[in-house]
């Protein structure tokens, strides 16, 4: 039946905060998903042109050539305190912290607690894909027992390098933050879980309500050796089940 | 001019960066320059500014990073090895082409050293600490007053060419106070289309210095870098040539070494011997002509400095063999000698 | 009859194939033309069955899929 000359929309269309470009993201990797939720969200809560993207050294430190907003670059693990002096200039502005697993839970640490216990009112966007991307595939903090790795080419071994971080519940010890929560892109359920967590932590700040967390789950089929199948399986069934997902603080 | 009041070198220079317009300070707890942020947790929030305890120096230079790429004027000071640890920061500043005002009250070295003044540090002030071709204008002050005074003119310094300054005092310069007048503001004005503020009404910035694409895109900001710091060269070298005219002998010192010169070249005219005093008020850039035109017919020129000999290099490329130079030199926060220096002065007439 | 139909910019994919497994009613399949990338595309065999569930786009990473519904 050939389609008809009906009426119709566009029911799912690229986000007017999302640059029309090509990424340099692998086929199958996390992070252009959490770019569109990102990019979505600024379009509901019109606040695009208030926002500054801040963009560590990792996969997605390219990450404002693709958000159309003003963007800044931070040096490895550094960016919460970028985005804490960006913030403390322009409290009125959006300021997000887009940070990967090596860059917020080994190097910069320090910075993720202290801007955490601060309670910085920033978003800060966490995208654990259990591995240091960029660089080419080495063990990162989230790196899972026994994943085999660049630098773990035996298996990640905890009596040797210890387990991986939980996050999310490190940070829930804290007073400070508002809302910590963790959510994975690996199906569209968790896809729209995920968009609601990363909009609601932007309205907090847009409201000023202090210090939001979103840790989600990404695939990196490239540096886990894997195709985008299997490596959403092993976001599934073998992160997922260590890093419980689900909110952690909502005030 | 207001009229004079006794204040510390640490506490002048906060005053010195309020008046200047910086209204953000981050820092962190490392002696001799502990009362700058304790001075900026008090002052900060009386004019609606922002002081801030870090983590860490690193995380300190970081958040002094986000507020100069929101536009700010902002500052932070540290120590030694606390400049140690914002070298990567200063770098990215650089890259970046950030206005920033980095003050390093130096103390004895290398490690964790002591607490006294030092001026181990020439060569990362000068050379730069961090990676790649950068380069940080350096003031060395030697006195409280003057230390108010490049505050002030650090700020436009970095304003006008996008770049960090450093004021190299020491731990001593720092804890002493002397009489001071506060200075007036500059009320240079410097827009700045860069900054960060929310893409409102305009196409969004992007402040890095990351630069992968096309491939020369990291050599022409290198150049643009480069020909910045060939304007500072030519607009903002400072140097003081005192009694240097009709001398014989030429003492070059900065800082606190050269308060120790001057009480020597005291010393040394009452007993008639001609010796004059060049001081670097910019360590960098290096006020090379300044210098050989100080140095012209001098039987000996020599360098006093508070480290083993760092300045002294500067000191050999400038004059380039032109002159025959000496050195002493006290390590570890150890002040010079006025008699030694009086001492090898007279002996140069021998 | 169809409620609506992903539009594919084939330039644009990368070939990773997360749409083809979420598509409720398995429409969509790698193709085996290719783009100027030399990727193989993903590419839907039967719009009308297509009920405008939009997961194949959420799915996507690079912005690939737009989906239209009839009115």
């Amino acid at each position: 039946m050939e389609s008809k000359g009906a009426q119709f929309e566009y029911i799912y269309e690229k986000p007017e905060s999302l640059r029309e470009v090509k990424t340099h993201y692998c086929p199958g990797c996390g992070h252009g998903i959490v770019h569109k939720l990102i990019a979505e969200s600024m379009d509901e809560l019109e606040i695009q042109d208030k926002t500054i993207l801040v963009a560590p050294v990792g996969c997605s430190v390219l990450a404002y050539n693709y958000i159309d907003a003003d963007g800044c670059e931070a040096a490895h693990g550094r960016a919460p305190a970028v985005a804490t002096g960006l913030k403390r200039v322009h409290p009125d502005k959006v300021v997000i912290s887009y940070q990967g697993d090596g860059d917020l839970l080994a190097i910069g640490t320090a910075e993720t607690i202290h801007a955490a216990n601060r309670g910085e009112n920033i978003t800060v966007i966490f995208v654990n894909n259990a591995i240091y991307g960029m660089t080419g595939g080495q063990m990162a903090p989230t790196t899972m027992d026994k994943q085999v790795t660049k630098t773990t080419p035996y298996g990640r071994d905890t009596s040797d390098v210890g387990f991986p971080i939980r996050a999310c519940e490190m940070l829930a010890t804290l007073e400070r933050p508002v809302f910590i929560e963790r959510t994975s892109v690996h199906d569209v359920k968790n896809i729209r879980k995920a968009k609601k967590a990363i909009k609601k932590a932007l309205q907090n700040q847009a409201e000023g309500k202090g210090y939001s967390f979103v840790e989600v789950l990404s695939m990196c089929p490239t540096n886990w050796g894997v195709d985008s199948q299997t490596a959403v399986a092993f976001v599934k069934d073998t992160m997922a089940p260590y890093y419980p997902l689900g909110n952690f603080r909502d005030r | 001019m207001s009229d004079k009041i006794l204040m510390k070198g640490n506490e002048v220079l906060g005053e010195a960066a309020i008046i200047a317009g910086c209204r953000y300070y981050f820092g962190y707890p490392i002696t001799p320059q502990n009362e700058v942020p304790a001075y900026m947790a008090r002052r900060l929030p009386q004019v609606d500014g922002t002081f801030l305890q870090a983590e860490s120096e690193i995380a300190a230079i970081n958040m002094v990073f986000g507020a100069s790429a929101a536009g700010a004027r902002v500052m932070t000071s540290s120590s030694s090895p606390g400049i140690s640890l914002k070298q990567e920061g200063i770098s990215y500043l650089s890259g970046a082409r950030l206005p920033a005002v980095v003050v390093n009250m130096m103390r004895g070295g290398p490690g964790l050293g002591n607490i006294a003044g030092a001026q181990g540090d020439y060569y990362q002030a000068t050379r730069g600490g961090g990676n790649g071709d950068y380069r940080t204008v350096a003031l060395a002050p030697a006195t409280v007053q003057e230390i108010a005074d490049l505050t002030i003119k650090s700020f436009d310094i970095a304003d006008k060419y996008r770049v960090v300054v450093m004021l190299m005092g020491d731990g001593f310069l720092g804890q002493m106070a002397e009489g001071v007048s506060l200075p007036e503001p500059s009320n240079q004005k410097f827009d700045k289309p860069w900054a960060l503020s929310g893409a409102e009404g305009r196409e969004p910035n992007i402040v890095a210095s990351l630069r992968l694409n096309p491939e020369d895109a990291l050599e022409k900001l290198n150049d643009e870098l480069q020909a910045t710091y060939t304007q500072i060269e030519e607009n903002e070298t400072m140097s003081e040539s005192y009694m240097t005219d009709d001398a014989d002998y030429l003492l070059v010192a900065y800082g606190m070494s050269s308060r120790i010169c001057r009480s020597a070249l005291r010393a040394l005219r009452k007993e008639g011997v001609k010796v004059g005093l060049f001081r670097p008020i910019t360590l960098w850039p290096f006020p090379e002509k300044e210098l050989q035109k100080a140095a012209e017919g001098k039987q000996k020129v020599l360098t006093v400095e508070m480290s083993a000999g760092q300045m002294l290099e500067d000191v050999k490329l400038s004059l380039n063999g032109t002159a025959d130079i000496d050195f002493y030199g006290r390590t570890a926060g150890m002040l010079p000698d006025i008699d030694e220096i009086v001492r090898r002065v007279k002996n140069y007439g021998k | 009859m169809a409620r609506g139909k992903p539009e594919f910019d084939n330039e644009k994919c990368k070939g990773c194939t997360l749409c083809i497994e979420v598509c409720p009613v398995n429409i969509l399949k790698m193709s085996d033309d290719f783009n100027k990338q030399g990727v193989q595309y993903a590419t839907c065999i039967d719009d009308d069955a297509c009920i405008a569930c939009k997961f194949c786009a959420m799915m996507c990473p690079d912005m690939v899929i737009k989906v239209v519904q009839y009115v």
